[in-house]
């Protein structure tokens, strides 16, 4: 095989970590708002938790696009 | 065409050679000189009057001082007082970067791992500098959790382990990709505007629209959590908490 042909393969399947952290994000605001709708006075308070994690999470996404970035441009 | 890359290039202003180093004054150095005076600004200016009742200014530098303040309490407790204005710091430039960098033909500083990853380093350093001052080699109980059979102990004291020291690579890599990825993201649909023309090309900008909010507040987020993740490896440090 090519190996640009290889790289670009390489690429896209670098991004298959997006399955986990899809799952990863959903699992956080879907916990959020159930718990939320169970006793809603308390979620104001777990709000701030609730983008600590997201934001946590999303940075698993952006770990996978830098390789990415890096099989593409810098091999 | 442009690449959605060019962005993130450092262009050297004013040449200047230390001793063989490159020390030269770039567009990076520029924008973080000007994240330093907007936010000394804000609070300098804000606090001049030092009304009992806040004007709109003092209400922001209040409100930020407050929030960190808030969050070195919740997080490291009484012994954390002392980094505060570290932490502050540290969560101020990040936020003033980050945001300066959404201005259209501006450069972010934060989007490269040179700086983040200084900025990193320097906190790993420093937290590991603390922790041995405070509690000498008892530090070390920090990688060997406790009530754990010891033949469990040979597998995790190893991944504990490795879990410290990946820790500046992690907080420097989030940071950094948050911002690489969003600023990317921008330009990326912007050129789809153009390439769209005036029919289709709505579309790519309405996103534009909602995902600079977005980014607004990835931009806050990610200096929330720099500063939130300084404040839990320093309480590890102190609090040996196992």
């Amino acid at each position: 095989m090519d190996a640009s042909a290889a790289k670009l393969i390489g690429a896209g399947l670098a991004t298959i970590a997006l399955a986990g952290v899809g799952v990863g994000i959903g699992n956080i605001f879907g916990s959020f708002v159930s718990g939320a709708l169970r006793n809603p006075e308390a979620a104001p308070r777990v709000f701030g938790n609730v983008l600590l994690g997201f934001a946590l999470t999303e940075a698993v996404a952006l770990f996978a696009l830098v390789i990415a970035f890096m099989i593409l441009f810098v091999f | 065409m442009h690449s959605p890359m060019e962005q993130f290039e450092i262009k050297r202003l004013l040449h200047l050679n230390l001793f063989g180093i490159d020390a030269s004054f770039t567009n990076s150095s520029t924008w973080m000189i000007i994240a330093v005076i907007l936010a000394t600004a804000v609070f300098v200016w804000g606090m001049r009057q030092r009304a009992l009742v806040p004007g709109k200014l003092q209400s922001v530098a209040e409100l930020g001082y407050e929030f960190i303040a808030g969050m070195v309490r919740d997080n490291v407790g009484d012994a954390g007082k002392k980094y505060f204005p570290f932490i502050l710091t540290l969560f101020i430039f990040i936020l003033f970067c980050n945001v300066l960098g959404l201005v259209p033909y501006s450069f972010t500083p934060t989007s490269h791992i040179v700086v983040t990853f200084a900025m990193a380093a320097f906190v790993f350093i420093g937290v590991t500098i603390i922790g041995f001052a405070r509690h000498g080699l008892h530090f070390l109980s920090l990688f060997v959790p406790k009530g754990v059979p010891f033949v469990l102990l040979l597998l995790l004291v190893p991944i504990e382990i490795i879990s410290y020291f990946i820790r500046p690579f992690s907080l420097a890599i989030r940071l950094f990709a948050n911002m690489l990825a969003g600023h990317t993201m921008l330009k990326v649909f912007g050129g789809f505007v153009v390439m769209l023309g005036i029919i289709g090309g709505w579309a790519p900008l309405a996103f534009i629209v909602v995902f600079t909010g977005l980014e607004l507040l990835i931009a806050f987020l990610q200096a929330y959590v720099f500063a939130i993740l300084t404040c839990l490896y320093l309480n590890d440090a102190i609090h040996l908490s196992h």
